[in-house]
């Protein structure tokens, strides 16, 4: 803005024939130049040929060649609505390139016998995988962990909206609050499964079974009568919690609940900020006008607030729940899935499947069916929570 | 002195015990979560100063409990004596530190621009390719974010297998930049389809084009989402560690992969594992304290329509 009185000239889209065919000509002989590589190195790869490619990357780069052509020939075959075309040109290539060749070539991977240790190579092998994945306990399991994990977020969204309701109210040291509460989702999940997962919930000295302990422990007898009447108390409801031997990756579900814990505790910020920010733009006029007509405060937030804040929560919700289908790295560095596969996600799953056994093959077809899964199944979330966000009345 | 016309009704001025009670209560709980949050990083923080016996103790606070000695540091190369000497865990640290550092940032910036610019075209012009439309290419894109990372991760290990891309931090950067893409674009399109767009008309009639209208009058609007959408991206790809694992063996190693192999080495060793812990937490503990605003700023966007 400072410089607004340079003068620039609107390109007048006079665009004569012959840069257009140049245009042309720059996309079609690119075009023709990464398709005459590619052949050469498929030829070269089958053994046809004899050129002595190293690797693919000549046709990397011939495609990365055609790209560039083809955003110049946008501008020089459509002027200013090729300049236009091009702010979405690059992102769109990058993402077709990055994402639907590669679930092609993981199609073409999934229906095959692989083993990367194996001297074999890609065998193709129809639906053995699929016949595979049908017989397979580890994997449906992991699926049935997924939905636990997801339905765990209802938890964590009750605790977000108190958290973002406290941070919302009149209070001292907001930014303080805001700022600790932030922190866990700066974390990196895998820092945090050491600080958490492996010192402070160790056994023998992590502080958490400490402090279980301390609970669980008889009270010292020379405390007054009644302190020690409330701390035998205490350490009978400890030692029936089984607090007194601490164990949190023993059994299955106590361990699925603190990898739960745990991703909540990095994920809970993340929520609370969106149901913050939703919060705060709702018109104080609303209150005052509930006020006035005599709701309590409880009522107040059934009536108002929650309503109000449905949508932002359906976001919110759909928004982790994407996330959390994700869920891998802290159950790859905690309990690798264990105490057998009771902690495992499909991710981390396939993660072993694959760093164990090297299986290419299989790994993928398991993806590729948890892909389809969720697809679906976001689709259907999608569509439930477009008919929940329109009004009632 | 005249007398007193306005007063406070004897019910405002009565002691409420339910108020404080409440405040209270409040408090306790604000309180309460900041420590649950705040008390891991601290646990971190301390362990790393500790020796074996405060380890086994349990002991909890510095200078009271126990003295604070430099153990864990020395093990990483880091503790004051040590900093001048050769030390290869250092170098290895500040390898790993250097790698997550040039892979996150230049993924990053790739990210935000392509984002930016796919963002601004989505919310100012109509497009048609093929059959898809704009709303038909906003969900092309945001719907990305939905593809789980191990969908890709073998077809891409095979690929840069082929391509000699694994084990480089090009190769990372190519996939954390995909990976963050359409959170980019969906806090852009919110930043500028609030930007009206009288502002490109008036730079267009005087003559600007398109472009120049973007960089000189758009972009500066929008430069704080374009931070909050950079800061958010860097938090999460310098916290990537699936891919990292899979496609990195020694040259692109990322921190996040280093911590992970150290931790399941060290037995009881935890001051040099707590070192190596909080070295790699606290840029982003910096970071997440300095400019809180743009990542609340960021995540907010598209919360609130």
């Amino acid at each position: 803005m400072e410089d607004g009185d340079r003068l620039h000239v609107v390109t007048a889209d006079h665009i004569s024939d012959q840069r257009r065919r140049l245009g042309k000509t720059l996309v079609w002989g690119s075009a023709a130049l990464m398709a005459l590589i590619f052949v050469l190195q498929t030829l070269d790869g089958i053994g046809t040929l004899t050129i002595g490619f190293e690797n693919w990357r000549p046709s990397l780069y011939a495609y990365l060649f055609w790209s560039t052509c083809l955003c110049v020939s946008q501008v020089l075959i459509r002027g200013e609505h090729g300049k236009r075309t091009l702010f979405v040109l690059p992102a769109a290539l990058f993402v077709i390139s990055m994402v639907v060749f590669p679930l092609l070539f993981g199609l073409v991977i999934a229906f095959s016998d692989w083993n990367l240790s194996s001297p074999d190579g890609r065998q193709f092998n129809g639906i053995d995988n699929l016949r595979q994945m049908a017989g397979d306990p580890f994997y449906w399991n992991a699926m049935r962990n997924m939905v636990w994990y997801t339905a765990a977020i209802v938890v964590e969204y009750a605790i977000a909206f108190g958290l973002a309701l406290l941070l919302n109210g009149q209070i001292r040291a907001r930014k303080f609050f805001r700022v600790a509460f932030l922190l866990p989702l700066m974390l990196s999940p895998v820092a945090v499964s050491w600080m958490i997962g492996k010192s402070m919930l160790e056994i023998r000295f992590g502080p958490i079974s400490r402090f279980m302990r301390y609970i669980a422990s008889e009270p010292s007898a020379d405390l007054p009568a009644p302190l020690f009447w409330i701390g035998s108390y205490i350490s009978d409801i400890g030692q029936w919690l089984g607090w007194a031997s601490p164990s949190f990756f023993g059994s299955a579900g106590i361990a699925r609940a603190m990898i739960m814990m745990m991703d909540a505790w990095t994920f809970i910020p993340f929520m609370m900020i969106m149901i913050l920010a939703g919060l705060q733009a709702i018109p104080r006029e609303l209150f005052e006008a509930a006020e006035v007509d005599g709701a309590s405060k409880w009522r107040q937030f059934w009536e108002v607030t929650f309503p109000l804040m449905l949508p932002v929560s359906i976001t919110a919700i759909l928004i982790r729940i994407i996330f959390k289908l994700k869920l891998a790295d802290i159950i790859i560095n905690i309990t690798s899935g264990g105490p057998g596969g009771a902690t495992d996600s499909v991710t981390s799953f396939i993660f072993r499947e694959y760093r164990d056994r090297s299986n290419v093959g299989y790994g993928t077809l398991l993806a590729i069916v948890y892909l389809v899964v969720i697809v679906i199944a976001m689709t259907i979330l999608m569509k439930l929570a477009d008919r929940w966000m329109k009004p009632r009345y | 002195m005249s007398a007193q016309i306005f007063k406070d009704s004897d019910t405002d001025r009565k002691f409420r015990p339910v108020w404080y009670l409440s405040r209270g209560l409040i408090y306790g709980v604000l309180i309460l979560w900041a420590i649950v949050c705040l008390f891991p990083i601290f646990w971190t923080a301390t362990t790393a100063f500790k020796t074996a016996p405060d380890v086994m103790q349990g002991n909890i606070i510095p200078w009271i409990d126990f003295t604070p000695n430099w153990l864990g540091w020395r093990s990483l190369g880091l503790s004051p004596d040590t900093i001048g000497n050769e030390s290869t865990v250092r170098e290895e640290f500040l390898k790993r530190f250097w790698n997550s550092t040039v892979v996150s940032v230049t993924a990053s910036l790739f990210a935000v621009v392509l984002g930016s610019c796919a963002a601004y075209g989505l919310s100012r012009f109509s497009y048609k390719f093929g059959f898809m439309r704009n709303s038909d290419i906003s969900f092309f894109f945001l719907s990305q974010l939905i593809l789980p990372p191990v969908v890709l991760a073998l077809p891409f290990l095979v690929l840069y297998k082929s391509l000699d891309l694994l084990d480089t931090r090009i190769g990372l950067i190519f996939l954390y930049t995909l990976t963050v893409l359409p959170i980019v674009i969906w806090i852009m399109r919110d930043q500028f389809s609030s930007i009206p767009t009288e502002l490109e008309e008036a730079a267009l009639v005087d003559g600007l084009s398109i472009w120049g209208a973007f960089s000189t009058i758009v972009m500066p609007i929008a430069l704080p989402g374009m931070v909050a959408a950079f800061i958010l991206s860097l938090v999460l790809t310098w916290n990537e560690y699936f891919f990292a694992a899979l496609l990195t063996s020694s040259a692109a190693k990322t921190l996040p992969v280093m911590v992970a192999s150290q931790t399941g080495s060290q037995g009881i060793s935890w001051w040099s594992m707590a070192a190596l812990s909080f070295a790699a937490i606290v840029p982003l503990i910096i970071i997440g304290i300095i400019l809180e605003r743009y990542i609340i700023k960021g995540m907010a966007a598209g919360a609130v329509k």
